[in-house]
């Protein structure tokens, strides 16, 4: 089988979770080819080969704007076409999915999201999915010749001993009604460690009482360079902006470590966090219903205790 | 004045709050006691409809595709303020297949704007607007949080990992929809006495297959149970992600 699989960078790193998507793929087929979008140093390609790469396709054109919706799955869909792939894979982002989903019509493909674990080929060609944000799964079928998996974070490790791929440039044709939708600007905080894309999140809650008191949080994440998240009514009172948002109607995390810091547990807010493998409740009330859902737990004051946790990492890194 | 056709497609699912479990050997989702609602982003697309209706004038549309169980939350759109609902009567086997199915309801339609949820609370796909986009050959932009209309040009916010970005498309367009684009509305005593006689028209499904078929559901492993640590043992807990969870 021939896999072909989208990559994303950010701020001219390749995303870690693109890195698994390529190590996804190697683990299917030998012949696992990359396409990346816009300008990136060949160092950085370069790891697309040691995850599993055996080739990369570079679209620099700059009609193929990364972050195009409409742009990047033209493109992708010629390259699917013009080298007889059977299967593209991605990791699952705000663009990949609107992406997976145009080019599945232009290439005809059978197309499932948030995958879990490397397909079962035995008869057909079988995913798990996880649905109902996270609180079950469906084992799905792709009837389809071409496939699409878009891939939840955390579905295999990432590989680390291939070797350097071909990289070459891949000329796309533009087509005129894909620049219709013109990108104005971009606000980006920039620096931090991507929500989605983090191995630990620590997230804070209305407990904390106000966006001045954020400091203890972003002292602890510093110390686990970790991302930042917080509940809903946290964001809907602008304490925190709405892209950390974390739960049901919001960014569904599953990171290897997620601590929660005066969130009460609100099953809306659990859908977005329990496919993380370890949960940290910190709350001063022992009923609050996150300890249910917890691996560990602290019945205390956020304000007494993570200025001591934040020093006890501190010094177990020591 | 150019009077926006507005199309805003709505799902029906399990409320916020639902346990979920399945049935039949694990094959068919279990809605003995289950609460339907609007999709939470669907009904922000909602929202902003009533509101860009209120603002320049012109209709909205709902449309779902799904079997009679669904007409109740078809209705509570009406309430909320969308003037008429189109159901194609059909399971929504797949995001392809009601892509397909809304396909050729706006083909004969000529809608301005296209509003669906950033994705369903119940597949979590996020593929229907970009599939849509595709079979019509309009753009589509998801997850929207900010959209305004200013003559035929759509002014919109997309959100993008760590922050935003501002776009602008020419109508016709399909925008997946989140918050906070609008503020949920609440149908009033009005609403719902209009809502009664607003029509609902029921369509049979057009030819089209689906690509994807569930075989069976699973359920996550249940959590072990929690460990609790003393405030004043803080060291303890360091102690246990670095040793027993493995994650520092
Ligand atoms: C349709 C719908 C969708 C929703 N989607 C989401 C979603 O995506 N994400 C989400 O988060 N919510 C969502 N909600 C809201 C959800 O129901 C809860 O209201 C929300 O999660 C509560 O946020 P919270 O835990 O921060 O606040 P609260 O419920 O007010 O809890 C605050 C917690 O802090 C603790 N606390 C207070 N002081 C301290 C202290 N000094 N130290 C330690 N602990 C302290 C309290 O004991 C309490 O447990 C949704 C709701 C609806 C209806
Ligand atoms: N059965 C349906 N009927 C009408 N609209 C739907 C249906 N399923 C999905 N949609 C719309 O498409 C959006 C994305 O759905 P999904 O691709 O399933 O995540 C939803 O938020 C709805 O606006």
């Amino acid at each position: 089988m021939k896999v072909l699989v989208f990559v994303e960078a950010d701020e001219g790193r390749i995303k870690k979770s693109s890195f698994e998507a390529t190590s996804y793929a190697a683990e299917i087929a030998q012949d696992t080819v990359a396409i990346v979008f816009g300008i990136l140093d060949l160092i950085e390609l370069n790891k697309l080969g040691t995850a599993g790469a055996k080739e990369v396709l570079r679209v620099t054109d700059s009609n193929f704007e990364p972050s195009n919706i409409m742009a990047v799955s033209t493109a992708i869909s010629q390259a699917f076409i013009k080298e007889n792939f059977e299967l593209l894979v991605m990791a699952k982002s705000s663009l990949a999915d609107p992406v997976a989903a145009r080019v599945s019509i232009k290439i005809d493909a059978s197309l499932v999201s948030n995958v879990t674990d490397l397909p079962d080929m035995a008869n057909g060609f079988t995913v798990n999915r996880s649905i109902y944000t996270g609180k079950a799964f469906a084992k799905t079928k792709l009837t389809n010749e071409k496939k699409i998996l878009t891939l939840r974070k955390n579905t295999v490790l990432i590989l680390e001993n291939g070797s350097d791929p071909k990289v070459e440039v891949f000329q796309p044709n533009a087509k005129r009604s894909d620049l219709a939708v013109k990108i104005l600007s971009k606000e980006k905080t920039s620096g931090h460690v991507l929500l989605p894309e983090a191995d630990i999140v620590v997230s804070g809650g209305r407990g904390l009482k106000g966006p001045e008191n954020w400091g203890i949080i972003e002292d602890l994440a510093a110390a686990l360079s970790a991302a930042t998240g917080c509940s809903k009514p946290v964001s809907d009172l602008d304490w925190r902006p709405h892209h950390e948002h974390v739960g049901q109607t919001g960014v569904k995390v599953s990171p290897a470590l997620y601590i929660a810091v005066g969130i009460s547990g609100a099953i809306q807010h659990l859908a977005g966090v329990n496919s993380s493998k370890f949960i940290v409740v910190i709350n001063k009330d022992p009923e609050a219903p996150f300890f249910k859902a917890a691996d560990y737990g602290i019945v205390g004051d956020a304000f007494e205790v993570l200025p001591k946790l934040t020093k006890a990492i501190y010094e177990a890194q020591e | 004045m150019f009077s926006m056709k507005i199309l805003v497609c709505i799902t029906h699912v399990p409320d916020t709050t639902s346990k979920i479990s399945f049935k039949d050997e694990d094959s068919k989702f279990d809605n003995s006691g289950v609460q339907f609602i609007i999709g939470p982003y669907d009904d922000y697309a909602l929202a902003r409809a009533v509101e860009l209706k209120e603002e320049k004038g012109g209709s909205i549309t709902v449309l779902n595709v799904g079997l009679v169980e669904t007409e109740p939350t078809i209705r509570k759109a009406l309430a909320i303020g969308a003037d008429k609902a189109i159901r194609i009567n059909a399971e929504p086997k797949d995001a392809f297949f009601v892509a397909h199915q809304i396909a050729q309801v706006v083909k004969v339609a000529d809608y301005d704007l296209i509003l669906t949820g950033r994705e369903s609370i119940d597949f979590n796909g996020g593929q229907v607007h970009g599939m849509l986009g595709e079979l019509l050959d309009m753009p589509s932009v998801s997850p929207v949080m900010r959209l305004d209309v200013e003559g035929n040009i759509a002014k919109l916010s997309r959100e993008i990992e760590g922050g935003k970005e501002c776009l602008e498309v020419k109508l016709p367009m399909i925008a997946g929809c989140q918050e906070p684009i609008a503020e949920w509305k609440i149908p009033n005593m009005r609403g719902i006495m209009s809502a009664r006689s607003k029509p609902l028209n029921v369509l049979e499904p057009f030819d089209g297959g689906h690509r994807t078929f569930v075989e069976n559901f699973v359920m996550p492993a249940a959590k072990s149970g929690v460990k609790m640590i003393d405030a004043e043992n803080i060291s303890e807990l360091v102690n246990l992600l670095k040793n027993e969870a493995k994650v520092l």
